[in-house]
């Protein structure tokens, strides 16, 4: 338990200083935030005057981040200069839309990965290892946004098997439930709408899961030929348990404390990932909306948006840690 | 094709209800009935927009975007006056009529009796739109001191500003309850048509009020109540906006039950929904989709001649290009008719006035752009301009050129034939916006400018007269026999006077070349064969009168 | 004893029958030699692209926009690969674009490897405060997914190629300073390091003359590693219209502009500048990988 606690103050100055790192990031990219909002028939240079003091703009920088800090401890994390909605109830609205869209890619990346990695581990050096380690490198090396758009081609430009962007056919609707179309599907009722968001789901997943795929996939080998060349697994042999239980049992057990921490890590590889994927296949999830937000300078929105990503992106580390310390008490005590 | 659609009603908006599902859904599937009632007609009409972007917000007044315009002052709000179906032209609207005085500067309007504002599950009127919201909805955006001048932070009328409104109308004063005058500061002709224009939307006064009194004024730009055919009833953010047709609503009823805008950013995607049959329109679909789009059996293509301009400015503070010769040579370098067939393949008419030819006013005796990279090359050298170089700004992507990039990769290589060396400066469009007004640019600025009025006043005067500079007069073309030719029309009621005038204004414009004119695109929707009664305008978007089979 | 870290550097006998081990491990595996063939082509293109290139990389044919590659039917030989949406021949593009890859490749690897591990090597071998800073800030850097710290970076110090590899170079930094702070970590409290420091060796010379080359093997293989991640993010940066600009033949860049291709019959245009991409980046993994396993004989057994 202190271990925890211990950890959780580790963060506090590291929350700190990507506070102040977001802040110094959008301070430095250069622009407007007035014209921004004055949009495309611009302003009078006294109006312009007015929005600035209006937005706080032209105070020193040191007290800009002050109000900034004392407004994210109120969870008030800006008002977006586009759409002037509060950037942390646009993030709750997209958020869903990205994380179902992780959840199928990282089931997918477990499914396959994890028994493939144990079986090129049973069977090293057979032609299923070599060909799984093969293909694990090349979804390695895949530039993932040209993956996309090849499979768009193909699936849904020749075959027309998929649909090329978007959740669900345009001519379901029904009020969010819960923010995952795949449940709110089957909550609706409508008949056809679960296999109209699956339809929608597949390519995405299959895109986003291709390089955690081949990470885990080689992560689970290479742990599970160090769990095989232990002595316990030697012992085992040696009592002649059947070979099915000394894998699936002894040896998978153990192969999972890294493969775990691998997976944990993938959070920040899926968040990159969701960026190039959303963007190929017009996916309304935080990735798209950071990459407009981007583009048009909604600084708001991007301060936020990053700042948001990053305290996930620490959240999901601190319990694979914590998560990590459990499954192995060697590390906590150390 | 179109399965089974629902609407629930009784849910209206997105606030807090919505973040917190969304949190829940992280942690559990949490399974709420929903408090809606189920309101399945026997068979609801219901009509898919494809279109390429959210709308900014719902308040029309604060934004200038096409999207917006679409979305909100379009589909749920109207104004004194309007345009006719399918032109430019004025007719009544929320105004019954209304009287000008001989010396232009007082405009009585006569308000329409009856009609009422829309009833949402957040307001309920309890009387008819009168002279008060008139009076509301134009002075709010002129008070300065008043409470609705700034309702959120950092928001700016600026449709009205930039149309020099402020300092056009002196007063607006309701006579009685059915009356409303407007007082001009000086006679203004293009001013029964901006009354036309979005930012002249007539907002309830009494869901202002109410707004106010309960501290939640920034619903009045998320949450909108207008008079028009439709209401708003959900916007998913960056998917789509729903609205259900107004029972309320003064003019003939609406024929659809629902109307959702999908967003769909990519033009070829919209086009592949299309035939699909996902999506029932779409407008401005991609210019090199047209020939499928003709051809396709299940789609009907509307075309009309667009009252728009795509052009690039030229900064005429800025040496070399402050020289008339150097402007014509390297104008004269640029091929049009690749252009026109690679970019515009063919379907867009190429520019030879800053005004499209579909109002009255266009000067047919302008000769066209002439391409002549030789004689070019001759004319910057007698200019005495040698190893030239300067960039060509663009954004990643525009309503009215697909895809500048490589438009202006094709400018680029244009003028390296002369010797020339241009840059591709791709930036936002802020970024394009802050560049075209700065003074030390040094080189193109892509431009795209629509008519909002059909007045020749709205592309020749707000282009290239000296009170623009600060605006969108972006080549700074600043000439003194030019702007007097344009007040004197400005003031001037009759057509013909003013056509005349228009007429040696863009004479002196071939001559001076303030910038590289590209394109008339034209104005065209593709739609499913079983809708009926849409029309194309050249400004605004009308499903009042639309159908489907 | 003293001079043990003058001995690795100075015997060139003992060099050479290094490099011939080291040969024997990378060669024994085959993914790795065909990584480095595949490589080295790439190489050769990007060098004699001048000589190989049909055209010149933005020259336009207004006659031949969007042909289709010789094979088929309304290609020709005059644009074996066809051509682009503005008529410019692929193929040149192609091969001009090999140089633009191979030079982010070279330019991240090399300055992420130097300031990394200078960082790192200090880091570690300071320990104490200094430490402590440098580590956190590098931990509030990681907090952030790299492809977005690079976005976010693009746009502070300019879009176009450069800002991108710069962009790049700073969200690679904290995983190499991480790395070479470990690996000095690990090293400096091993008996050669402290026999050196008895021996006198200076602050200097010991991080970096006798600490340093032994950490030299995986750090190395970490930097073929960012050699592959860089071409990668840079291109994902053009992808997302951030990275080169026109009419620069960058990979990632000529996919930007054929995403309004994905839904036609355009395969070519879609195809080619991906798999580029992806044969080379596959190439050095490889090549990264039989250098690992040259390097590090445990893990090669395994």
């Amino acid at each position: 338990m202190r271990f925890i606690v211990q950890k959780i103050l580790y963060l506090v100055p590291t929350l700190i200083g990507i506070t102040l790192v977001a802040f110094a990031f959008i301070h430095a990219i250069p622009g407007d935030p007035v014209l921004i909002m004055a949009g495309e028939r611009g302003i009078s240079p006294a109006r312009h005057a007015e929005l600035m003091a209006q937005l706080g703009l032209d105070k020193p920088l040191w007290q800009q981040y002050i109000s900034y800090i004392w407004q994210i401890l109120h969870g008030d994390f800006g008002i977006s200069y586009v759409s002037k909605e509060p950037v942390l109830s646009e993030f709750m609205q997209l958020f869903p839309a990205t994380l179902e869209l992780a959840c199928c890619a990282i089931v997918l990346a477990v499914f396959i990965g994890v028994p493939a990695g144990m079986l090129a581990a049973v069977k090293r050096g057979s032609i299923f290892d070599q060909s799984a380690m093969g293909l694990s490198l090349l979804g390695y090396s895949m530039p993932i946004f040209w993956w996309g758009m090849l499979l768009v081609m193909l699936f849904s430009g020749y075959l027309g098997w998929t649909p090329v962007s978007g959740r669900i056919d345009l001519s379901y609707y029904f009020e969010p439930v819960t923010g995952f179309m795949l449940i709110d599907s089957l909550l609706s009722g409508e008949e056809g709408a679960f296999s109209s968001v699956a339809r929608h789901l597949i390519l995405p997943s299959i895109v986003l899961a291709t390089i955690p795929l081949a990470v885990i996939a080689r992560q689970t080998r290479s742990a599970m030929l160090e769990v095989l060349g232990e002595d316990y697994m030697r012992t085992a042999r040696a009592k002649g348990l059947s070979s099915f239980r000394i894998y699936a049992v002894h040896a998978a057990r153990n192969a999972m404390i890294p493969v775990i921490t691998t997976i944990g890590l993938q959070v920040s590889a899926l968040i990159a990932g969701a960026i190039l994927t959303e963007t190929i296949f017009s996916w309304p999830g935080i990735g798209k909306w950071l990459v407009e937000a981007i583009f048009k300078r909604d600084y708001m929105t991007v301060q936020g948006g990053i700042l948001i990503i990053a305290i996930l992106v620490m959240a999901v580390n601190l319990l694979v840690d914590i998560l990590y310390g459990i499954i192995n008490p060697r590390i906590s005590k150390a | 094709m179109n399965k089974a659609f629902r609407l629930r009603a009784g849910t209206g908006g997105k606030g807090k209800g919505h973040r917190r599902t969304a949190l829940l859904a992280a942690l559990v599937c949490v399974f709420s009935v929903g408090e809606g009632v189920n309101t399945a007609q026997a068979a609801p009409k219901s009509l898919i927009y494809c279109t390429s972007t959210a709308p900014a917000g719902f308040d029309v007044a604060l934004y200038s975007d096409l999207y917006t315009s679409e979305a909100s002052g379009q589909m749920i709000y109207q104004r004194l006056v309007a345009f006719a179906p399918g032109g430019t032209k004025i007719v009544p609207s929320l105004a019954e009529s209304w009287d000008i005085s001989p010396d232009g500067r007082l405009y009585t309007f006569h308000l329409r009796r009856g009609v009422a504002f829309q009833t949402t599950p957040y307001f309920k009127p309890s009387r008819a739109m009168n002279a008060d919201d008139v009076v509301f909805s134009l002075t709010r955006q002129m008070d300065k001191t008043g409470p609705w001048y700034i309702y959120e932070p950092g928001q700016s009328y600026q449709y009205f500003d930039s149309m020099n409104m402020p300092n056009i109308i002196k007063a607006v004063t309701k006579l009685d309850d059915y009356t409303v005058q407007i007082e001009l500061n000086r006679p203004e002709a293009p001013f029964l048509a901006d009354m036309a224009m979005d930012f002249a939307s007539i907002l309830s006064k009494e869901y202002a009020d109410k707004l106010a009194a309960s501290g939640k004024k920034g619903d009045l730009n998320m949450k909108p109540v207008g008079t028009g055919a439709f209401i708003l009833t959900t916007n998913q953010k960056s998917v789509a906006v729903r609205y259900r047709a107004n029972p309320d609503y003064w003019g003939n009823k609406p024929k659809l039950d629902n109307i959702v805008f999908a967003i769909i950013d990519d033009g070829s995607v919209r086009v592949q929904k299309l035939k699909a049959g996902e999506c029932d329109l779409v407008r401005s679909p991609p210019l090199n989709e047209m020939g499928a789009l003709r051809a396709a059996g299940t789609i009907k293509v509307l075309e009309q001649p667009g009252l728009n301009l795509s052009f690039f400015a030229w900064n005429m503070t800025r040496p070399p290009f402050d020289k008339v010769e150097v402007r014509r040579a390297l104008n004269m370098a640029v091929d049009r008719k690749a252009i026109a067939a690679i970019i515009f393949y063919g379907e867009a008419e190429m520019a030879k006035n800053p005004l499209p030819p579909v109002g009255w006013g266009y000067n047919n005796a302008v000769p066209a752009p002439e391409y002549n990279p030789e004689k070019a090359r001759k004319m910057l050298e007698q200019a005495g301009v040698k190893n030239l170089q300067f960039d060509i700004s663009i954004t990643p992507s525009g309503s009215l050129i697909a895809n500048p990039k490589r438009l202006a990769e094709m400018l680029q290589s244009d003028f390296a034939k002369i010797g020339v060396k241009a840059n591709v400066n791709m930036v936002e469009w802020t970024e394009l916006l802050r560049l075209s007004r700065d003074k030390a640019r040094n080189g193109l600025a892509m431009m795209g400018w629509a008519g909002d009025n059909g007045d020749p006043d709205n592309f020749l005067g707000m282009l290239f007269s000296c009170g623009a500079m600060d605006t969108v007069n972006n080549a700074f073309f600043c000439n003194a026999d030019y702007d007097k030719l344009i007040m004197a029309a400005r003031q001037n009621a009759d057509i013909e006077a003013r056509t005349q005038l228009y007429y040696q204004a863009q004479e002196i414009l071939y001559r001076e070349q303030p910038v590289l004119l590209m394109a008339y695109s034209p104005n065209t929707a593709a739609l499913r064969r079983n809708i009926r009664g849409y029309h194309l305008d050249p400004v605004g978007l009308d499903f009042s009168t639309v159908d489907k089979d | 004893m003293t001079d043990i870290s003058q001995q690795h550097i100075s015997s060139a006998g003992l060099r050479a029958q290094a490099l011939r081990e080291f040969w024997y491990g990378f060669s024994r595996s085959n993914g790795a030699v065909i990584g480095l063939i595949i490589f080295l082509f790439f190489v050769a293109v990007a060098v004699l692209a001048p000589l190989l290139a049909p055209y010149a990389y933005d020259v336009r044919f207004d006659n031949a926009v969007l042909q289709p590659p010789v094979w088929q039917s309304g290609g020709s030989w005059a644009f074996p690969l066809g051509t682009d949406a503005i008529g410019r021949d692929m193929l040149s593009r192609l091969i001009f674009g090999a140089q633009y890859s191979l030079f982010i490749g070279v330019v991240v690897a090399g300055l992420v490897f130097v300031f990394g591990v200078a960082i790192g090597v200090v880091s570690g071998f300071f320990g104490g405060k200094t430490d402590m800073a440098i580590m956190r800030l590098m931990d509030i850097l990681l907090a952030f997914p790299a492809l977005l710290l690079a976005l976010l970076l693009v746009n502070i110090v300019g879009r176009g190629l450069s800002g991108a590899i710069m962009a790049t170079i700073i969200a690679f930094l904290p995983y190499f300073v991480r790395l070479s702070r470990a690996a000095v970590q690990a090293e400096k409290s091993k008996d050669y390091v402290t026999a050196a420091r008895l021996a006198g060796a200076g602050r200097f010379r010991l991080m970096f003359k006798t600490i340093l080359p032994n950490c030299m093997a995986s750090l190395i293989v970490q930097a073929t590693l960012a050699f592959s991640d860089a071409i990668l993010s840079v291109s994902a940066l053009g992808f997302l219209g951030m990275g080169a600009t026109a009419p620069t033949p960058e990979w990632g860049t000529m996919l930007a502009d054929a995403r309004d291709f994905v839904t036609t019959d355009k395969w070519w245009i879609v195809t080619l500048p991906g798999l580029a991409i992806l044969l080379l980046v596959l190439a050095v993994n490889l090549a990264g990988d039989g250098l690992r396993d040259a390097f590090d004989p445990k893990l090669k057994r395994s």
